[in-house]
């Protein structure tokens, strides 16, 4: 008897997917982080938010989210548990899971007051031995942003001051505070990633210089731009290339949603 | 605590033919008599509080953090009948680090998170609950927590068991009634900070410390009021002077260490905001100069070329006054930490000849592969011999005080090194040692990992596409991974070594008046061995892999047990998760190379162990 109801339940499914065509599929669930401006929150502000809500209206599927800080072991304990079945933006290169194609490519950049005319986008200005950089340090494993290698390198970590990468996570806009203190005064400039640059530069009162970092001598380890993809498990080829193709076809409006959040494109 | 426990609390201090006329308020209560001693000890071997006699009521089972009992009914002669008596389940698999608390017929568990506190009646069979209290601290709490989310126990005082929740508060619970008596939020996960280790008691204060270091936060060491949790000061390990409680009553020893303001001049800017340097470790305590004493982790931000100069107070050992909290000395272990060496270990307080006449000492097993021994009262540095394959620096300079480091395995950003030994997760980690007076000889839980300094990977942390390097540790030379080190302090040498080929020894220890060493191992077998020669007297295999440390205690019949934690986890045991992929090189912070195989042998648990003749 039971296997009959299990074979009837099937048949079931089956024909209510068949009957109710593509909205019955699975939804999307997108792995977020509830708190992680301007890339994503829980009230769907974030650019990752306005793109994830893209592509779920464009393959006709649903659009959930699991929310998890972006911390250690995000991965592992969204996407690599099955929680969710995509991160919005992760750098193509990462290695814990597989790319879709990139959808963006943004850079590090200087950001100062347009009335301090500083108008430095190298490592290498003379006028940096004499200026307080902003950047943000994460302490995390061996972890840096690629800005304090190359301070570091210049003998130029007197003038760095450090803003935790995770910032006060019981704000809403944990991030911010780098961008704010280049308003203020706190520093003299700061070199940011391009995304949290740009959209902060658009919401501080004080009018800022946002200029991104130019390429550096090829013997340095470092680099400045990055190409962004969204991150499916390894395994997932049938989600991969469902989002390659919106990714392909829909590039125009992704790329205005991103100018619109004053992302700098490379 | 019962009658019996007390009469042996006051026979012992009648040993030492002092203070009998003292009511004894132990723990978190008065002062021990100075000098006790214990039957059978070696020559001149005197410690500083008394140690374990029947109760486990602090998480070392003494101030001193000898991990000694003087419980002699288990002994090398009988060990071999040794056998469970009783088990039962935490309910959470997750590294049980830390040790249960025994006291007045009761054990006292705490889980790993959600941290909840079990009461286990002994008076009963079979692992009686008498109740639990559930904390619930904030579940974001574990997203933050680096390296498992473990808890390394509870201290007892004032009717109650006060502990650390992993999202930064501390709990006081009323030893009858499982009730709630306070709760302080002491540090902010929203800033990074967790906590993972064990308040003490020290007369009407809690002290404890907080972690983090990898995430930037700044490092402390706090005090709380043990009638109503209020804080009642902070001192901090970077920064000003008056933030660090270094003041008029403070004399480093070695010159590198004096000077002002160093917590600020020993950094670039204002990097020692983002300092590390916290406290994750044990705390010790002297009740004869009224002196704490503990390490500090690894300086923050990890990567050495962003913080140019020493970076104070960062892997330092402190000598605090635990009434004020005012330094009274500090020794800087390593300056400029490139490897993530914490000094967070025990600091095992023994006064004993040494050198030719009586010293009180320090003894302080280092994660740099080196046991340090230090003049308690003055933070002079007397010994610094290696105890596992070592190479970052082949020596100590005695009258600097100074690492005689090799360059060539310090780490920079972008370049390669390799063959650096120890690998950062040390010669030993947080797990502690325990010391016999009656053998002087120190039991230290090491390991022979070493590592590569390689590449640079693309990684993001919060939306920011990162640079890391790709750090791959592995096995060091001698085909082993893990050893039980017998160090014998009075001359500075190995005395043995018994040898664990898979895995690291990352359990904790536990010396016995029986001559009876216990520990255990990540492939979960747990031991017994001859405190003298190291031999192998007795093994018994448990559910999953031991990183606990073992106490012993009298039960309510009166007859010796021993207990322990099995429950693989923590920063190298998290690899045995089923959700850590072996083939991740970047989970668990590069330690998978080492731990590659663990899974193969052992599984996460979450059991209480009691064994009995």
């Amino acid at each position: 008897m039971c296997s009959v109801y299990r074979s009837v339940g099937t048949l079931l499914t089956i024909w209510v997917a068949l009957a109710a065509g593509p909205i019955a599929q699975s939804p999307l669930r997108v792995c977020g982080d509830p708190n992680n401006m301007p890339f994503s929150n829980e009230r769907g502000d974030g650019f990752e938010n306005r793109i994830a809500k893209l592509v779920a209206r464009d393959l006709h599927r649903r659009l959930e989210y699991f929310w998890l800080p972006q911390r250690r072991g995000f991965i592992r304990n969204s996407l690599n548990a099955r929680r969710c079945d995509v991160v919005m933006g992760i750098p193509a290169q990462y290695g814990l899971l597989q790319p879709t194609k990139s959808y963006y490519r943004s850079a590090y950049v200087f950001v100062s007051r347009r009335d301090r005319h500083l108008d430095i986008d190298s490592f290498d200005a003379p006028a940096l031995a004499r200026l307080t950089v902003g950047i943000q340090m994460s302490g995390d494993d061996y972890n840096n942003p690629p800005a304090a290698q190359e301070l570091a390198s210049r003998h130029l970590v007197q003038n760095a001051r450090g803003f935790t990468i995770y910032g006060d996570y019981s704000r809403p806009d944990p991030q911010r505070e780098i961008v704010d203190a280049v308003a203020d005064g706190r520093v003299d400039l700061a070199v940011v990633w391009g995304p949290l640059a740009g959209y902060y530069a658009q919401h501080v009162s004080e009018p800022l210089v946002v200029r991104p970092v130019a390429a550096v001598a090829s013997s340095s380890s470092s680099r400045f731009t990055f190409d962004i993809a969204m991150g499916v498990r390894r395994d997932d080829t049938a989600l991969k290339a469902a989002l390659d193709d919106v990714i392909t076809r829909r590039g125009d409006v992704i790329r205005h949603i991103l100018r619109a959040y004053g992302v700098p494109l490379r | 605590m019962s009658a019996r426990n007390v009469l042996g609390v006051v026979a012992l201090w009648c040993i030492a033919a002092t203070a009998c006329h003292r009511k004894s308020d132990l723990p978190g209560g008065g002062l021990g008599p100075q000098h006790a001693s214990v039957p059978g000890a070696a020559p001149a071997v005197h410690l500083v509080s008394e140690v374990s006699t029947g109760d486990w009521s602090m998480p070392a089972g003494d101030y001193g953090n000898l991990r000694y009992s003087t419980l002699d009914t288990i002994k090398t002669t009988n060990v071999m009948n040794l056998h469970v008596v009783t088990t039962f389940s935490t309910g959470v698999p997750h590294g049980h680090e830390g040790q249960p608390l025994v006291f007045g017929n009761t054990m006292y568990v705490v889980t790993p998170f959600p941290n909840n506190l079990i009461a286990v009646d002994l008076t009963k069979p079979g692992g009686a609950v008498k109740w639990i209290y559930e904390p619930h601290p904030d579940s974001r709490a574990v997203g933050i927590a680096c390296c498992d989310v473990v808890n390394r126990g509870a201290s007892f005082g004032d009717g109650k068991i006060v502990y650390s929740l992993l999202d930064a508060t501390v709990v006081a619970v009323d030893t009858e009634t499982g009730k709630e008596a306070w709760r302080t939020r002491v540090g902010d996960i929203n800033k990074g900070e967790t906590f993972t280790g064990a308040p003490i008691v020290v007369k009407d204060r809690v002290l404890v410390g907080n972690s983090g270091a990898e995430l930037g936060v700044r490092g402390y060491v706090a005090a709380l009021d043990l009638k109503t949790g209020r804080e009642l000061w902070r001192a901090f390990n970077t920064g000003p002077d008056t933030d660090v409680k270094i003041g008029a009553g403070f004399h480093a020893f070695y010159a590198k260490d004096q000077g002002k303001d160093l917590g600020v001049t020993s950094w670039p800017s204002e990097q020692w905001k983002l300092g590390g340097s916290t406290v994750w470790g044990w705390i010790s305590y002297d009740p004869e100069t009224n002196l704490f004493f503990y390490g500090t982790a690894n300086p923050g931000v990890w990567n050495p070329d962003l913080r140019p100069g020493d970076n104070k107070w960062s892997s330092t050992i402190f000598a605090r006054d635990a009434e004020t909290g005012d330094a009274r000395w500090a020794y800087q272990v390593t300056a400029h930490d490139s490897w993530d060496y914490d000094e967070i270990m025990e600091n095992i307080l023994v006064d004993m000849d040494y050198g030719g006449r009586p010293r009180k000492l320090i003894v302080h097993p280092g994660r740099t592969g080196f046991v340090y021994i230090l003049d308690r009262e003055t933070g002079e540095l007397l010994s610094a011999e290696t105890y596992e394959p070592t190479n970052w620096a082949s020596g100590y300079d005695l009258k600097t005080g100074k690492a005689l480091e090799d360059p060539a395995r310090q780490t920079h950003f972008g370049t390669v090194t390799q063959g650096i030994c120890p690998s950062s997760t040390g010669a030993k980690d947080v797990i502690p040692s325990a010391f016999s007076p009656r053998t002087g000889l120190l039991y230290i839980p090491a390991h022979n990992t070493c590592m590569d300094y390689e590449g640079i990977e693309a990684n993001y942390i919060a939306g920011t596409p990162y640079l890391g390097a790709d750090v791959k540790m592995y096995p060091g030379p001698g085909g082993y991974q893990g050893e039980l080190v017998a160090w014998d302090v009075a001359h500075n040498r190995k005395a043995w070594g018994a040898k664990e080929d898979k895995f690291p020894v990352y359990s904790g220890v536990l010396a016995t008046g029986g001559d009876v060493v216990f520990y255990g191992t990540m492939d979960g077998w747990f031991k017994a061995v001859d405190a003298r020669t190291g031999t192998e007297l007795w093994k018994f295999h448990v559910a999953s892999g031991i990183v606990a440390n073992p106490i012993t205690y009298l039960g309510p019949d009166g007859k010796q047990y021993v207990a322990v934690y099995s429950g693989i986890g923590g920063w190298m045991g998290a690899v045995a998760f089923p959700e850590i992929s072996a083939d991740d090189p970047y989970a668990a912070l590069g330690v998978v190379g080492a731990m590659k195989d663990i899974k193969k042998y052992t599984a996460a648990g979450s059991t209480v162990y009691v064994f009995g003749l």
